[in-house]
């Protein structure tokens, strides 16, 4: 991955409004309106600083690496602050207040070409940066959101800076994975009601958990025992068994080893290891549960983001209904053991928007780690 | 307040012994044979041809005293174990030289596996004798010595649960085991070599898996539980008992991971507790040497009912001697022979010399010294404990985190052990995974180290705490003071560089003609 005959490049994007709805108790800071209300409310502006406490674990690598900014708040004042000397992207439009700064942003420092882009926001930054990057270029956040369902952030400034500086210095304990880039609807939120969507699949750094390279090297990580995972249940599942497919990259692993790509984004539905139904709504999933034959039907479905939801965020499409029907009893939840393990606390949430059905899901449940190896989880409504 | 020792290492630029020596030198000259024996020829001809040499074996040529000082300048860029070692998820002891003498004697060195046992019977009434030592603390009716280590003796219990499962027609019904997600990793691997599945209990609030999450990993197919108590956060789980009697009326085994007996010697015994099976360390809490992979016995107890499933042979007392018998439903063997009885010999002295109650004594001073160094350690700025809000004493370990020092500083745990063995202690063995606390460290302080001992090693992580806070790069580059630097571990993953042999470091590191040139 390191590119020989030149330095790293790190792009940095701060959304300077980032996280100014939550601290005066606003779900967010989508939007202008709910900006000057949280202005109005005696908001200050903290994204910044954050992003200026990441980039100062990139001191060391100053000489080495080449650091890319949009000017003033959007970068520039983080990185000067950090005591870095950055270079200011050039020609770029004024700021209009929204996640349009982000996206040119984020494109001006795809177009440089970037080995890491490293962005202080939220869920809703975190969308912005992916729909334009895609998993071409890798990103990290710096933390200073409100709503950080993403599985794309550091677990604090200083954290993710510690993992820029290693990926950029070229450490072997870096690798990259995928992770999952989710943002809830704000406007529903505030009245109320949660919605959350899977916006998209990012590549991110993390450092693996033991410090001697050779000793993790002989430890399978989760992805390798996922795909084996994957294999196994392919093979093991009843031909005459509906299977439903929740969405993310590890219910991606065994609908490739069935043979088929399927829906990242989305539900698919599965019989006899082929796709019969891709990227399906609650009524289809209804429909086909009803003409479901004799062996029934399960729901494969996977922990989604960082925060540990196994229903009701980003794959709502698997509704309360839908869970009532197949039952308890009939889900496999499929997630890896490293990403259980940084859940804090170890709990999965759940969320369909049923008390009865968060109540039955209620309870632990055998989560499938790795072919033959589970791990009891406790599982209970979100709060 | 005690400060670091001052320390530098003895630093040698001293070649592999492969490429020291000269051709013709010796060490040792032997007399030329008497005519009989050369009347019947070179040793060589008497072997086949296929098994013959092409080519003298690439040895180096040396003297004795040449041999003797490459070896001692090597022992002086090592710590050699007998510092202040306080490990890490490991009972250091030092057992006295008397005891190491005792199992140098050509009596025990000399003996052969082979021998018929009349010839064997000093030693196995030393077998014995420590079996009815460890009946005693565990109230378990059988102890093999065979498992050459704690994850072998793990094996043999999950060897021993497959027999009684086909003894009692179950095999294939029950096949899941059930173990906490900070147990040994030896529980699960074992479990899962044994052709078992897996169910882990993940810990929760009171610092050890709930019963109700027991209950939900329990069922028609549990085998067995494999569990340790306390793990290596230290904490007691008090709900054991009932634990076990809930996994009895699932209908399967318990078995007790005793690698942390050390706090509890003398108190609490596996079998009142319900447990059918447990296991000791007699490399750890019983004193036997350790470190290096070297030797090491797992000692597996287990109740009347399963010992019919016991790897053979066992040793029994008989009106005319000890005897080698081989159990009714013995799984077989999970190591050649009787096992490191060297190392039983050892601990059989190291209990001895104990007595019943120094060794009740020796649990009370390891959690007392444990919790001393609690509180110099936590004193430091940086370090925090394992579930922070649990109050009350710990056992005889605590899991440590850095967590804060690395997020502060970037200075991790493997920065400090580094750092550490530049003041003359040895670096702590890393806390196994998984590392749910961030940048986990597990001293144990156990009843050997004095209080100026554990205040020594106190202050050197206290210094290599402040060090990282003032000067990390000096942390960062550690060792300085080491004959060895950093070792550059990504060679270790790189089949192209990694050499395990001499042959194949030529090979790899300095072209195939040289490699030719020394086969």
């Amino acid at each position: 991955m390191r590119r020989e005959g030149r330095g790293q490049k790190l792009g940095v994007v701060v959304n300077p409004v980032a996280g100014l709805g939550g601290a005066v108790g606003l779900k967010g800071t989508d939007g202008p309106e709910t900006l000057a209300r949280a202005v109005a409310l005696g908001a200050v502006p903290a994204a910044g600083l954050r992003c200026a406490l990441a980039l100062r674990a990139l001191l060391p690598l100053a000489d080495r690496i080449e650091v890319l900014v949009p000017p003033g708040a959007m970068g520039e004042e983080a990185a000067l602050a950090a005591g870095l000397r950055p270079r200011i992207l050039a020609g770029l439009p004024p700021p209009v207040g929204d996640g349009t700064d982000t996206r040119r942003a984020a494109a001006r420092l795809l177009a440089e070409q970037v080995d890491l882009l490293l962005f202080a926001g939220g869920d809703g930054t975190a969308r912005d940066v992916v729909a334009v990057l895609g998993t071409g270029v890798p990103i990290l956040g710096v933390p200073t959101g409100v709503k950080m369902h993403s599985a794309v952030f550091g677990t604090s400034p200083r954290a993710a800076g510690q993992t820029a500086a290693r990926l950029l210095g070229g450490e072997p304990g870096i690798r990259l994975r995928e992770a999952e880039v989710m943002d809830l609807d704000e406007a529903a939120l505030r009245q109320g009601r949660v919605g959350a969507s899977l916006y998209g699949i990012a590549r991110v750094p993390h450092a693996r958990g033991l410090v001697q390279a050779c000793k993790a090297g002989a430890r399978p990580d989760d992805e390798a025992a996922l795909d084996a995972l994957a294999r196994v249940i392919a093979r093991d599942w009843p031909a005459d068994r509906l299977m439903i497919l929740g969405c993310g990259t590890t219910t991606r692993r065994i609908k490739r080893a069935m043979g088929f790509e399927g829906t990242l984004l989305g539900v698919d539905v599965a019989l006899g290891g082929r796709l019969i139904a891709a990227d399906a709504n609650e009524a289809q999933l209804l429909r086909l549960l009803e003409r479901a034959g004799a062996g029934g039907a399960g729901i494969v479905a996977s922990v989604t983001g960082g925060q540990g939801f196994l229903f009701g965020r980003g794959n709502q499409q698997i509704s309360a209904e839908v869970i009532r029907r197949v039952g308890r009893d009939d889900i496999m939840v499929v997630t890896g053991a490293a990403k259980l393990a940084t859940l804090d606390p170890a709990l999965l949430h759940v969320d369909t928007g049923d008390a009865g059905v968060d109540a039955m899901l209620a309870g632990y449940m055998k989560i499938h780690t790795a072919p033959g190896q589970r791990m009891v989880m406790r599982v209970g409504a979100a709060a | 307040m005690t400060e670091p020792r001052a320390y530098r290492q003895a630093s040698w630029n001293e070649p592999v012994a492969m490429e020291l020596g000269a051709p013709g030198r010796r060490g040792l000259t032997f007399a030329a044979p008497e005519a009989e024996v050369a009347a019947i020829g070179a040793a060589e001809d008497l072997l086949p041809p296929a098994m013959r040499r092409r080519s003298r074996p690439a040895l180096p040529e040396m003297t004795e005293h040449d041999t003797l000082r490459h070896y001692v300048r090597l022992s002086q860029q090592v710590l050699g174990m007998v510092g202040i070692s306080l490990f890490g998820t490991c009972t250091m002891k030092y057992n006295p030289r008397v005891s190491e003498a005792l199992g140098l004697r050509p009596q025990t060195a000399e003996l052969h596996p082979l021998q018929h046992p009349s010839t064997l019977q000093g030693l196995l009434e030393i077998v014995w004798n420590f079996e009815r030592i460890l009946k005693a603390l565990s109230g378990m009716d059988r102890f093999t010595f065979q498992a050459a280590g704690g994850a072998d003796a793990a094996y043999a219990h999950v060897c021993v649960t497959r027999g009684w499962l086909e003894a009692t027609g179950q095999l294939g019904v029950r096949d899941e085991i059930v173990t906490s997600i900070q147990a040994h990793p030896c529980n699960p691997a074992t479990a899962a070599a044994g052709g078992f599945k897996v169910v882990t209990l993940p810990l929760e609030e009171g610092g050890y898996p709930s019963v109700e999450a027991l209950k939900a990993a329990l069922g028609p197919r549990t085998a067995a539980l494999m569990i340790n108590n306390p793990d290596d956060m230290g904490i007691y789980n008090p709900h054991m008992k009932e634990w076990v009697r809930l996994v009895k009326e699932a209908g399967a085994l318990a078995f007790y991971d005793h690698a942390n007996f050390n706090g509890v010697m003398g108190k609490i015994r596996a079998r009142d507790l319900g447990f059918d099976a447990c296991m000791f360390m007699l490399h750890k809490t019983f004193g036997g040497p350790k470190g290096g992979g070297g030797p090491a016995v797992g000692a597996y107890g287990c109740t009347e009912e399963l010992s019919r499933f016991l790897p053979k042979p066992m040793v029994n007392k008989t009106a005319s001697g000890f005897t080698l018998d081989i159990p009714e439903n013995s799984v077989g063997k999970v190591r050649e022979f009787m096992g490191n009885l060297h190392i039983v010999m050892r601990a059989y002295a190291w209990a001895r010399g104990m007595g019943a109650e120094g060794i009740n004594e020796a649990s009370d001073i390891s959690v007392l010294a444990n919790n001393y160094m609690e509180k110099g350690l936590l004193a430091i700025r940086g370090v925090t404990k394992s579930h922070p809000d649990i109050d009350g004493p710990r056992m005889e370990m605590t899991r440590y985190s850095l967590g804060t020092l690395k997020e502060e500083t970037g200075i991790g745990v493997g920065e400090v052990a580094n750092r550490m063995t530049d003041y003359g202690v040895d670096a702590p063995w890393l806390a196994h995974e998984p590392w749910h606390f961030p940048e986990p460290f597990t001293p144990e302080a156990g009843e050997l180290w004095s209080k100026e001992d554990i205040d020594t090693w106190v202050a050197v992580v206290r210094k290599v705490c402040e060090e990282a806070y003032a000067n990390p790069e000096i942390v960062k580059s550690a060792p300085h003071n080491a004959a060895i630097a950093k070792v550059q571990a990504e060679g270790c993953e790189d089949p192209a560089r990694w050499a395990t042999t001499w042959r194949a470091y030529l090979r790899k590191h300095r072209g195939g003609a040289r490699q030719q040139a020394a086969e």
